[in-house]
């Protein structure tokens, strides 16, 4: 197994890192998916709902969990225990959060939030000691997109706003990816169901 | 006279029980938990604050009293209000986040199914003893 699905990773990491250079353009397009529509955005945040959990509060809590990510994709490429390309996909998977982080704190601020700032990186406490090989930190970083594909999927239900949800279905969809090519990296099934959850 | 207090006798029984058929689970299976514990991994961790409050020694813990983390003010209320976290409160809290303590900042909605429910409760009931 590992002679297949190696040189397919490889190939999966140069694509990626190559089209590193189109964040910016795809960042911008989601940005675009909510102009204009920030009326209506900060219209739904008036009216409250029935949870008491505002849109604000749900974009701040992916905001925390975004830059938690870009902190965790730092300590994977100066842990030295990554190689190229796998090190070239964190790097761009990590400017990938930063887009998401970027859209999530300029769309809070434009609804009358104060978005949640990044903690310092030892202030996250990150189990170091137990990554020892480059399997360990694509480990560590499936396991935090796994979990943020499901935050997002558990979010979208309560947006008052169809257009936050819809922006969060697309950062849904671009972490779904980012799991999927790191599993594919530990040797694992890249989309081992139908059905996330 | 007699059937009211029959009725009367009827309804005590009723809240007694309604109340536990409603919220009664099957059994949990802690494997099958820790798979599901996998979908609260973007804020939560077993032993360290995240985006969310770590779990170590969450059954029998008042909510929003873990030292230092900023809870919602919504949370901190619910725990001086007498919420503590046992099997039948996560039950309620992890089904509908938002509608049992609304104004949590964990905007999240919720573990429907009953058995998905019982195994990530199961797993928590174990994974978090301290």
């Amino acid at each position: 197994m590992p002679q297949i699905f190696v040189p397919t990773f490889q190939l999966i990491a140069r694509r990626a890192f190559l089209a590193r250079s189109g964040k910016a353009a795809f960042s911008a397009a989601a940005l675009a998916l909510l102009a204009g529509n920030e009326a209506l955005a900060a219209e739904a945040e008036k009216k409250g709902g029935a949870t008491g959990t505002s849109d604000v509060t749900i974009l701040n809590t992916a905001l925390g969990a975004e830059q938690e990510a870009i902190a965790a994709y730092q300590v994977g490429a100066e842990s030295g225990l990554l190689q190229k390309p796998v090190l070239d996909l964190a790097v761009t998977f990590q400017g990938q959060h930063k887009a998401h982080a970027e859209l999530l704190a300029s769309t809070v601020k434009k609804l009358g939030g104060k978005p949640v700032e990044a903690k310092k990186t030892a202030d996250y406490h990150f189990p170091t000691d137990k990554l020892k090989s480059q399997a360990d930190v694509l480990r560590f970083a499936a396991g935090l997109e796994r979990g943020a594909v499901s935050a997002y999927l558990g979010a979208l239900p309560l947006f008052k706003s169809r257009d936050l949800a819809k922006a969060a279905g697309s950062i849904l969809g671009d972490e779904a990816m980012h799991w999927a090519v790191l599993r594919q990296a530990l040797g694992e099934a890249p989309v081992p169901e139908a059905f996330v959850s | 006279m007699r059937m009211n207090a029959l009725r009367a006798a009827a309804l005590v029984v009723l809240a007694a029980t309604v109340p536990l058929a409603v919220s009664a689970l099957p059994p949990g299976d802690p494997a099958r938990g820790e798979k599901i514990y996998g979908r609260c991994m973007a804020c939560h961790s077993i032993d360290r604050d995240r985006t969310g409050p770590r779990h170590a020694g969450l059954f029998g813990r008042r909510a929003g009293s873990v030292p230092g983390f900023p809870y919602s003010a919504a949370m901190k209320k619910a725990g001086e209000g007498g919420l503590v976290w046992n099997e039948q409160t996560l039950d309620k809290f992890l089904q509908n986040p938002t509608k049992f303590v609304p104004g949590t900042r964990m905007g999240y909605a919720g573990v429907k199914d009953d058995q998905e429910r019982a195994d990530l409760i199961a797993y928590l009931k174990e994974a978090t003893r301290q």
